[in-house]
Formats: structure tokens, C-alpha cells, sequence
């Protein structure tokens, strides 16, 4: 398929596991800087509400350490000192604690697992809601769904890992080390300093060369995961494209072979793993012999009781366990970091954006085809010219009025500017001269509330959530009642359709409304935005991709429903427009032509040559109506191909 | 080990000898243990005993050492050869996974969701990793250890070897009990966590719809309260769970104070000898700690086993049977189709996609496709384009079965301009010449030009060598079409097309930018057959007929309304 295969940019597809599989999917490539100044400590001021869970977890961790080094340790001092034939008295009190060692060990350790996990997940949940509300925030742009759930899901459980594997074992290995330290120290100093020096090497050391390891390897297998994702994704979306054009082949070799380098890093990174892994073991037990070795000299000069032989080479046995998972706590900091990165910068998104004020019902009755609200305001663009960034030319240049309760359509090639009017309407596009006018008022004047309670609008991107049709619908007015739903439905020519449903208008409208035709989705969006009842309405190619037959019923529905409000429809059908009060035409961002739909199409100029053009197409079609009855209601759609 | 770890295993290359090499390493570790303990006690009654000194104890110190070193080696080979054999799994099955959906065909793949299967080949592939290089080890080390261990103790002395012969049992018991809680428990949330990622992905798709309603606020707390639940159901989980670990915390640790206080007592009254008991109270825990281990890994291993479930599951799809036809050669110019009562039933609906279709396009002839959305227009295309095999009835090319033409030929001799065309990831030329990919860069301009693509290709920054696909530029609908009118235009420049299937063509794109893409189309049709689905009255003046489907059936041909180009 000859698939150029250069750098990727960071994928969302994210890996846990070896280093490489998890380091790996993090971005490591668009900067090769990790974190950003002070990055670490701001991400861990996100755990700030975990606190005082995270703390009282540190705390019965080190405790249920301690009480295992207490245990070892008193039962081979029970065990050396009994040797000595002793009386019995003296051993018992040793005896009463290796078993209270015993229970604490188990019973603190069981607190601390609770107590961090709760901790961990609280964080988790508080961070989700955080990266959403900065996801929600902006305007447009952002990441695109399969991305920003995997940030969602992975990067913000890289929280839960944080705690559990670093934030946890860092604290407990430190505080435990260094009591261990002590105890060794106390009896021996000697012994003491042997301990502390390979404990510094197993738990300080090792886990710095790990970490090391880890981000070297995560930024060489950053851009062979990220190639790996997207041709998963390419293979599994686009295989019709490529069965049919021979291609399939070609495409799983370059996938093949993008797996095999993964692996082949991953052999690397397991195998660098693998001996640090190994130098920690030796260094355990060489600090395990020379601590022994230093007890029997000690002992055999009488400097401390024979006994402590037995204790100092258990606590040197012991000691280890606590720093033993600082290895890989290293390991998974590193591949925490990039994750962490991602999701500052994704909560930086959203911290350019205002906090939008709380949202209030409307308070008129809504759900009638005709507002019963303030009058319809008039809509004014002066001089409103909008630019892309990175582009020469401007996308929109008008200078126009909707009269109030008007029905204004708006037509035009692609790219004429029709979904940039609207988006400049929505006040999701910011015009770089000249100022919209909605009712008199400057429309960057409106507070978000009031502008949403304002303007409604169908966009194209109207999205039907995967819950049932009736909270689809109320999203627009949470309060409204029943009538006002059956009328929204009614309105939208929807209502025929859900009565015929068992379940009514608690039928799930599944994934995307993949158990709603195309047409019926429209007139769902449609049922919305009338069920929010704004004075001005915005229908953004309403039709769009539906049988004609279709197209024509949903037009017809939706102009009648729009009578009353300033409202602007934007379309490529030019059948049905009748009820139309003026049409807009526009061409590369200026309004070529308007005026009544009636005069327009009797004149001569570039709108009259469409609707002549359309109506001698449509010749053959018969009753529209009759067609729309066709469109039998909970088909399923067919596969798409 | 359950059929579906049997089943993982299969799928890794060299199992066997992984599985001999892990039960080796496992077998020098539990040697080396043994003498560990051996070693180390007889050093401690050394000096507790006879007051010896390091140089008194020296050769066993230097022993003790050489067998400290031989277990970290034991550990790097052990851990290298799991690190190796689970990127091995992985690459093995990401490929047979990648095949068998290609294989399976899209038609069967959509009716799955293709982010779920992606999400299941990369991070969830990944979380095989614990179970190689973590639970597989330590079972072997489980199987081993605690056994020779055992008899180690009973040797020394039997009463120890009873306590603790009586007690390890319960640490699989409370395993079994862990491992049924959390396999139940990951299997729930891997649920939840995919409803929760469903949910999220749901709520960020109709954000845009969100903000136009106000609501995005309110979804925010939508989202608390969805992952809210979550915490509170895994808490909840974990409780049980943890408790189950607690009780098995507890009978390691208590069985070892079981063990060294009668062993005590009996040192004071002098009926054992210190070296024997500092031996039994080092192998107790040793006898306990890699059937601990074996449970916790286990824990980390339960997602990496449910994943490979899932892929197993898609595996098991069972795929169209390969055809092992001759290929015939079809006669070359464009080809007569008879579709005579063809079924096509999608799983898992109700209805059928197509019902006993009836359909014969004369060779050259142009026919367009109308009727409603869902009435099989498309399933048509894919019956002929080999994406979805008929149940029912028969679709000949010409003189020849469907069924019995090699696929690649067939497909050769066809090209396709799908509804909405997949750009893949690279440039705009290497998506041009899908498939094709000796075509020059001329032949690939010179389509892109036909296909009136070539004006707004060079206006980007990269030109023909721009990036597409996810993350390459964002490519309207108008342009996206086509691109792949280009692939259509380059196909018949380069290779015998006969056949054209068009799926919408102009679908979603203004009037003028569709009048210039079927006016380009136009120019293709002399001499081959033409199969167009469309809604689109306009593109109807350019077909010698009209077919209307309705509910899986061609219910009536009617003449084109003008032969325009006749």
C-alpha cells in the first residue's frame, strides 16, 4: 500500500503493562521535554482532596511493614536467646509479641489497601470530572472522541496508578528503610550502615536506572505504538476500501511489521528490566552476608549478645521487602509522567475559558409550534467578517439583516460560508471585524444562558445521545412536562412514529441513534430544539444525506414549525421552500443575491438557474408524502459500507 | 489453568519451551532457597551456639553469597525470557486478530464496534503483559516451592511440618476464593468501565450539541456522578476482596508465630538444636510467599485474561469458507450481472436486508438504484463487491457464479466509490493509489485532476505529499469524495475496470461541486457497466434506467426520464 510511515503525533491509544507498552503509547514524541516546570507537583496537587486518606494509608502501610520486620526479627531473637536455656520468663514477653506482630501485620495491611484504593479512585473521579469540564469548556477545536476518551479513561487512571504504585510504596519504602536503618543501627552501628547502603542501592539506585530505561525506551517506541493505533484503526475502518482495492494484504504486512519492531523494543526494555530486577536480588543478599558476617565478628568479641546474630541477619533479610517494589514504582512514575502531561495541558484547555454562569430554566411554556415568549428579535451582521486560522481567505463577509419572524434560507456551494453564518450566530466562532446584532443587542454581550435560551439551532453535527429519546429531548428543557414533549414530537412530525413504539418515548435511541432512521434522527434534533422554544431558530442543512421523498416531508415540517421565530435555514434543496419568506444566497462569503423565493426563481440570475435545474430533475419522483410513509419507523440501517 | 490461559498459550510461539524453561527456573530457584536457608542457619547457630566468628564462618558465608548471586542470575534469565515471550504473544496475536477481521469481512465488522476492537488490540493486548511476566512465573514457583519446602520442614521436625502442612492448604482456599471475587469483579468493571468510556465518548461527541443547548454544565456533573458509582462499586468490590487477602495475610503470618514459639520452647527445655530451628522459621514463610504472590499476580493478570476473552471471542467468529475456486478468467469489457432471489440477512436483524432480489444489468447498460434508506441499495453493492455473502439465491457475473470467481480477480476488474470513502494514514498520493501502488505520480495526478481534485491538493501545504487520515489534514466531505474519485479515476486508467458501483455519488456535497463530480463519472461510463445508488434526481439523467428498491426487493424498472448522452 506504500503508506508513508514517518513520526506520528501523540496517540491517545494507551498501553499498560511492560514499560515499553505503557511509556510507549504516551506522546513522547511531539517534545521530547518531560514535564513541564513544576508539572509533577501540580499534578499532585490534583490528589490534594485524597489527602488525609493517602496519608492514614502511608501510615498503616509502614506500620504493617514494621510489624513484618517485627516479626522475623523477635521470633529468631525468641529463638537465639531460648538456645541459651534461659528461664522461660525470659523469652515470654519476645513470645507475646511475635504474635501481636503477627495480627498487625495482616490486619494493617488490609486497612491500607482500602484506604489507598478509595484514595486512589476519589482522585480519579475528581480528575475525570476536571478533564471533562475542560473539554466542555471550549468552544471549538479540542480532541476528537476516540482521543479524548482515551485520555479520559487511561490518562486519568494513570491518577489511580500514581497513588497506588508510587505515591504509596515511595512513602512507606522511605519511612520503613529508615526504621529498619535504625533498628539495625541501634544494635550494631556497623550493621547499620551496610543496611542503609544497600537499601539506598535497591530502592534509590535501581529505581533511578529503571526510570531511566523506561523514558529512553518510551520515547523510542512513542511513535511505533502510535503507527501501531492507527493502522488498527485504519485496518478495522477502512477494510471495505482496502478488500476491494486489493489492498488488504499490503496493509496487514505494514502492521505486521510495525508489531514486530514493538515487540523487538519491548524485548529490549524487558530484558534492561529484567537485570535491574536481578542486581537489586544480588545486592540483598550480599548486604544479607556482610551484615551477618559484621554480627558474628561483633558477637564473637562480645561487643553485642550472640542472640542479635540471629536478629540482625533477619532484619538484613527483611528490609528488603519494603524497597523491593520501588523498581517498578520508578517504572510507572516514568510512564505516568506522560500521561500526567497530557492531562495538564488538557485541563490547561479549559482554563482559558471563562466558568459559564449556572444555567437557569426558561421560564416561559414551551413545546408550541408558535412562541408564546418576548417577540422574535431581529438579527443584524454588520460588517461580520470571520477568518480561519492558517487561512488567506476570508470564510465569511456579510453585511445582512433577518427581519423578526421571518424564515430566511440561505443556500450556496460548499465552502460558500453557510455553516461559518451559523457558527458565527451560535457565538461559537469569533468574528475578527464587525459585530453581530440579536434584538438590538450586541451578541458578545449576551451571557451564555440567555444567548442559549435565544438562539436555538439544528446544527449538522447534531449529535443523538445514547440514552432514551425522551431524555434526548429533554436535554433541551429539563423540566419540561409531557405535553410539551409529545408536542415538541408532534411539531417535528415525530409523534405518529413514537406512539407506534412499545416502549414510547422511553425507547433507547442506541449508539449515536443507530435505532433511529437518518431522517428520524433529524427530526428528533429537530423535536429539541422546539421543545427549548427559542425566538430565534437556526436549521443547519436539516436534510442533508436523506432520500429526497424525505428531505421533502422534513423541510416542509420544519419551515412550518419555524413560523413566528427569526429564523435561518440553511439548505441544498431547493424544493419546498415556498413557505420561505426571502432567500440568501451566498457565494465565497458574500451574499450574491436575495430576496423572495417567488422573485428570485421567476429571474434570471444564479439562484432561478438552480431551482430550474432541480425541477427538471425531479421529474419521475411521485407524492412525497406517500414516500415519506415509506420510511418505515425503527428500521434498522443497513451496515455501513 | 483455565481453557481460556490453555488457549493464550497456544497462541504464543515456542510455548512449550517457555513453559519448560519458566518450570526450570523455577526448579534452580526452589533449590536455591533450600540452600539459602541451610546455609544461613547453620552460620546464625554458628555464632549464637559456639560464638563463632566471620573468619570461623567463612566458607559457608562465601557459599551463602555465591548462592545469593546464582538466585539474582536465576531472576534475569527467569524475567528476560517472560519479557520476550510476552511481546511475542502480543505481535502473534494482534496479526491472527488483524486477519481474522478482514477475513470476517466489513459487513460482519460493523456490526461490531470497531473502537472497541482497536481499544482490545492496543491497550488492552498490552495488559497481557501481567499475566507472562507475572502470573505465569509465580505459578510455577507456587506449584514447586511450598511442596519441597514443606518436606524440608517435616524432615527437620515434624511437628512444624504438621503445622504447617495444615495451614498452607488454607492459602488456595482463600486464594480460589480471591480469584473467583476479582475475576467477577474485573469482568464487572471492565463492563462499567467501558459503559463509563461509552458514556464519555457519547457525552464529548454531542458536545458541540451540548454547548448549543447550554447543557454542558450539567453533563459535567453527569460524569461526577457516573464515576462516583464507579469508585463506590469498586470500593465495594475490593472490600470483599481485600478481606479474603486478609485472612490469607493472616494465616502466613500467624502460622510462622505458629511455628517459631514451640520450636522455642522445645530449644529451652534442649529436646532441638538451634540450626534446626533457625531452619524451619526461614522456610515457613518461604512455604507461604509464592502462593501469596501467585494470588496477588493473579489479581494483576484477571484483566490481561478477560481481554484475551474478548479477542478469543472475535476469533471465534467463524469466517466465510475461503473459496479454492480456479480462477477463471472473465472476459474482458464490461460484464453482465444476474441477481436472481438473493437473501441477505445481517446478524442480529430482524429483517432482511435483501429478500429474494431480483436484478439483471444487460452488459454497458446504467442503472440507477432508488429507494428509501435501509431498503438494501447498499447491501447490493456489497453483494457484488464480495463484502457480504448471500444466503439465498445466486448472483452471476456474466456466465460465471459470484461465488465461484476468485475474489482479488473479480475485484480487479471492478472499482467502487463508496458512500463515505476511508482515508487512510499517508499521504494524499498513497491514498490515491490504493492498492495500485506502482502507479506513477503522474497517473496519480492525472486522476486527482479528473476527478477534480487536483486544485484544492496542491493548495495544501504539503500537497500531494500531505498527510491524511486521523491525524493528517482535515479534508471536508466534498474533498474526501473526491479523493476517492480519484482512486476510481486512477483504478480505470491503470486496470481493466468493466464494472462501476457508485454509492452516492455527490451525497453530501452542494450542487455545483456535484455536478462537476458527475459530469466527471460521466466520462467514465463508455463501455462499462454502471451499478449508482442515489437519492439524487440529478444524477438520474445520466442512467438508461431506474430500479426502485423497497424492503430488500426490486419493485419496479422504469426508463430513465431522459437519455441524455445516449
Amino acid at each position: 500500500m506504500g503508506m508513508r510511515t514517518e513520526l506520528a503525533s501523540p496517540s491517545g491509544a494507551a498501553g499498560a503493562g511492560t514499560p515499553v507498552a505503557q511509556a510507549g503509547a504516551a506522546g513522547a514524541a511531539d517534545t521530547g521535554a518531560g514535564f513541564p516546570d513544576g508539572g509533577l507537583r501540580r499534578f499532585l496537587g490534583l490528589l490534594r482532596p485524597a489527602g488525609p486518606r493517602l496519608a492514614l494509608a502511608v501510615l498503616a502501610s509502614v506500620v504493617a511493614e514494621l510489624s513484618a520486620l517485627g516479626l522475623m526479627a523477635t521470633a529468631a531473637w525468641v529463638l537465639a536467646r531460648a538456645a541459651q536455656r534461659p528461664p522461660v520468663e525470659a523469652i515470654t514477653l519476645a513470645v507475646v509479641s511475635v504474635r501481636a506482630f503477627a495480627l498487625a501485620r495482616g490486619g494493617f495491611r488490609y486497612v491500607e489497601r482500602l484506604l489507598s484504593h478509595d484514595a486512589a479512585l476519589r482522585a480519579l473521579a475528581d480528575l475525570r470530572v476536571r478533564v471533562f469540564r475542560a473539554l466542555a469548556g471550549r468552544t471549538s477545536g479540542g480532541p476528537r472522541g476516540p482521543e479524548a476518551l482515551s485520555r479520559l479513561v487511561a490518562d486519568a487512571e494513570a491518577v489511580q496508578d500514581l497513588v497506588l504504585r508510587c505515591i504509596v510504596p515511595g512513602a512507606v519504602g522511605l519511612v520503613a528503610s529508615l526504621a529498619a536503618v535504625a533498628v539495625a543501627a541501634a544494635l550494631l552501628p556497623a550493621a547499620g550502615l551496610v543496611l542503609a547502603l544497600g537499601l539506598l542501592l535497591v530502592g534509590a539506585v535501581a529505581p533511578a536506572l529503571t526510570a531511566w530505561t523506561t523514558a529512553r525506551h518510551a520515547r523510542r517506541a512513542a511513535p511505533i505504538r502510535d503507527r501501531l493505533a492507527v493502522q488498527h484503526a485504519d485496518l478495522l475502518h477502512g477494510a471495505a476500501d482496502l478488500a476491494v482495492s486489493g489492498a488488504t494484504d499490503a496493509a496487514l504486512a505494514a502492521a505486521g511489521r510495525t508489531a514486530a519492531d514493538a515487540a523487538r523494543l519491548e524485548r529490549r526494555a524487558g530484558a534492561l528490566a529484567a537485570t535491574w530486577s536481578a542486581v537489586g536480588v544480588a545486592v540483598q543478599g550480599l548486604v544479607t552476608v556482610g551484615v551477618t558476617a559484621l554480627a558474628l565478628h561483633a558477637a564473637s568479641q562480645g561487643r553485642i549478645d550472640r542472640p542479635l546474630v540471629a536478629v540482625l541477619a533477619l532484619v538484613a533479610l527483611v528490609a528488603f521487602e519494603p524497597v523491593a517494589p520501588l523498581t517498578n514504582a520508578a517504572r510507572h512514575a516514568v510512564e505516568l509522567r506522560e500521561a500526567a502531561r497530557r492531562v495538564l495541558a488538557t485541563l490547561d484547555l479549559g482554563e482559558s475559558e471563562p466558568e459559564p454562569e449556572p444555567e437557569s430554566e426558561p421560564e416561559r411554556p414551551a413545546g408550541s409550534a408558535v412562541p408564546d415568549g418576548p417577540p422574535p428579535p431581529a438579527i443584524e451582521l454588520e460588517g461580520v467578517r470571520v477568518r480561519y486560522a492558517g487561512r488567506p481567505s476570508l470564510a465569511l463577509d456579510v453585511s445582512l439583516r433577518l427581519e423578526p419572524g421571518r424564515r430566511t434560507v440561505l443556500v450556496g456551494a460548499s465552502g460558500a460560508g453557510k455553516s461559518t453564518l451559523v457558527a458565527t450566530l451560535l457565538r461559537l466562532v469569533e468574528p475578527e471585524a464587525g459585530r453581530v446584532l440579536v434584538g438590538g443587542r450586541d451578541l458578545g454581550g449576551y451571557p451564555e444562558a440567555e444567548l442559549r435560551r435565544t438562539v436555538g439551532a439544528v446544527t449538522q453535527d447534531a449529535h443523538v445521545f445514547h440514552v432514551t429519546l425522551r431524555e434526548n429531548l429533554l436535554l433541551a428543557k429539563p423540566s419540561a412536562t409531557e405535553a410539551e414533549l409529545r408536542e415538541a414530537c408532534r411539531a417535528a412530525g415525530l409523534l405518529d412514529w413514537i406512539d407506534t413504539l412499545a416502549d414510547g418515548l422511553d425507547t433507547p435511541a442506541g449508539e449515536n441513534g443507530a435505532r433511529l432512521s437518518g431522517g428520524q434522527r433529524r427530526r428528533l434534533a429537530l423535536a429539541r430544539v422546539l421543545l427549548a422554544d427559542p425566538p430565534v431558530l437556526l436549521l443547519d442543512e436539516p436534510t442533508e444525506g436523506l432520500p429526497a421523498d424525505v428531505a421533502d416531508a422534513l423541510l416542509a415540517d420544519a419551515l412550518a414549525a419555524a413560523a413566528g421565530r427569526t429564523t435561518l435555514l440553511v439548505t441544498h434543496r431547493l424544493a419546498g421552500l415556498d413557505p420561505a419568506d426571502e432567500v440568501i444566497v451566498l457565494d465565497s462569503g458574500r451574499v450574491a443575491e436575495r430576496g423572495p423565493h417567488a422573485e428570485l426563481s421567476a429571474g434570471s440570475g444564479r439562484y432561478a438557474e438552480l431551482v430550474r435545474e432541480a425541477g427538471n430533475a425531479e421529474g419521475p419522483s411521485g407524492g412525497t408524502a406517500e414516500r415519506a410513509a415509506r420510511e418505515r419507523p425503527g428500521e434498522p440501517l443497513e451496515a455501513r459500507l | 489453568m483455565r481453557p481460556d490461559e490453555r488457549r493464550l498459550l497456544r497462541h504464543l510461539p515456542g510455548a512449550r519451551g517457555h513453559l519448560a524453561g519458566s518450570a526450570l527456573a523455577a526448579a534452580a530457584g526452589t533449590a536455591l532457597v533450600l540452600l539459602q536457608a541451610e546455609l544461613l542457619a547453620g552460620i546464625i547457630s554458628g555464632g549464637v551456639v559456639h560464638g563463632d566468628g566471620a573468619r570461623a564462618q567463612l566458607v559457608p558465608l562465601l557459599l551463602l553469597a555465591g548462592v545469593l548471586v546464582a538466585r539474582a542470575v536465576v531472576v534475569r534469565v527467569r524475567q528476560a525470557a517472560s519479557h520476550r515471550a510476552a511481546a511475542r504473544l502480543k505481535e502473534t496475536l494482534r496479526g491472527e486478530v488483524l486477519a481474522h477481521t478482514q477475513r470476517l469481512g466489513p459487513g460482519r465488522l460493523a456490526s461490531r464496534r470497531t473502537g472497541e476492537v482497536v481499544t482490545a488490540l492496543g491497550r488492552g493486548a498490552d495488559a497481557l503483559d501481567p499475566y507472562l511476566t507475572g502470573y505465569l512465573p509465580t505459578l510455577f514457583a507456587a506449584a514447586l516451592l511450598p511442596l519441597c519446602v514443606l518436606l524440608r520442614i517435616a524432615f527437620a521436625d515434624a511437628a512444624s511440618g504438621l503445622t504447617v502442612a495444615l495451614t498452607l492448604p488454607l492459602v488456595p482456599l482463600f486464594g480460589v476464593l480471591i480469584g473467583l471475587h476479582t475475576r467477577a469483579a474485573a469482568r464487572r468493571q471492565w463492563g462499567l468501565l467501558a459503559r463509563l468510556g461509552g458514556h464519555f465518548l457519547d457525552v464529548l461527541t454531542g458536545l458541540p450539541t451540548l454547548r448549543v443547548f447550554g447543557r454542558a454544565r450539567a453533563q459535567a456533573e453527569f460524569v461526577a456522578e457516573a464515576a462516583d458509582a464507579h469508585r463506590a462499586v469498586t470500593v465495594r468490590v475490593l472490600r470483599t476482596a481485600f478481606l479474603s487477602a486478609l485472612v490469607l495475610e493472616l494465616v502466613a503470618s500467624f502460622s510462622v508465630a505458629l511455628v517459631a514459639v514451640p520450636i522455642g520452647i522445645r530449644l529451652l527445655d534442649g529436646s532441638m538444636d538451634l540450626r534446626t530451628g533457625m531452619l524451619v522459621l526461614l522456610l515457613a514463610p518461604e512455604a507461604y510467599l509464592p502462593l501469596r504472590a501467585a494470588g496477588s499476580r493473579f489479581h494483576e493478570a484477571v484483566e490481561g485474561i478477560a481481554v484475551a476473552r474478548r479477542l478469543f471471542t472475535l476469533l471465534d467468529e467463524p469466517e466465510p469458507a475461503p473459496v479454492e475456486a480456479p480462477v477463471v478468467p472473465l472476459p474482458s469489457g464490461a460484464p453482465a450481472l444476474r441477481l436472481s432471489d438473493v437473501v441477505v440477512r445481517y446478524p442480529g436483524r430482524a429483517v432482511s436486508a435483501l429478500a429474494g432480489l431480483d436484478l439483471s444489468v444487460e452488459p454497458g447498460e446504467r442503472v440507477a438504484l432508488i429507494g428509501p434508506s435501509g431498503a438494501g441499495k447498499s447491501t447490493i453493492l456489497a453483494v457484488l463487491l464480495g463484502l457480504v455473502a448471500p444466503s439465498g439465491g445466486t448472483v452471476r457475473i456474466g456466465d460465471t457464479d459470484l461465488a465461484a470467481l476468485d475474489l482479488a480477480h473479480w475485484r480487479g476488474r471492478l472499482a467502487w466509490l463508496p458512500q463515505r470513502p476511508h482515508l487512510f494514514d499517508g499521504s494524499v498520493a498513497d491514498n490515491i493509489r490504493l492498492g495500485l501502488p506502482d502507479a506513477t505520480d503522474e497517473q496519480v495526478r492525472d486522476a486527482a485532476s479528473q476527478a477534480g481534485a487536483d486544485a484544492f491538493v496542491t493548495a495544501l501545504p504539503d500537497g500531494y505529499d500531505a498527510r491524511l487520515g486521523d491525524r493528517g489534514a482535515d479534508l471536508s466531505g466534498g474533498q474526501r469524495q473526491r479523493l476517492a474519485l480519484a482512486r476510481v479515476f486512477l483504478r480505470c486508467a491503470t486496470t481493466d475496470v468493466g464494472l462501476l458501483l457508485l454509492d452516492e455519488p455527490g451525497a453530501h456535497l452542494d450542487h455545483d461541486t456535484e455536478t462537476t463530480m458527475l459530469d466527471a463519472l460521466r466520462a467514465l461510463m463508455p463501455g462499462r457497466t454502471v451499478l449508482v445508488v442515489t437519492h439524487r434526481p440529478s444524477t438520474l439523467a445520466h442512467v438508461d434506467r431506474t430500479v426502485r428498491i423497497e424492503s430488500g426487493r426490486a419493485t419496479s424498472g422504469e426508463p430513465a426520464g431522459v437519455p441524455q448522452w445516449a
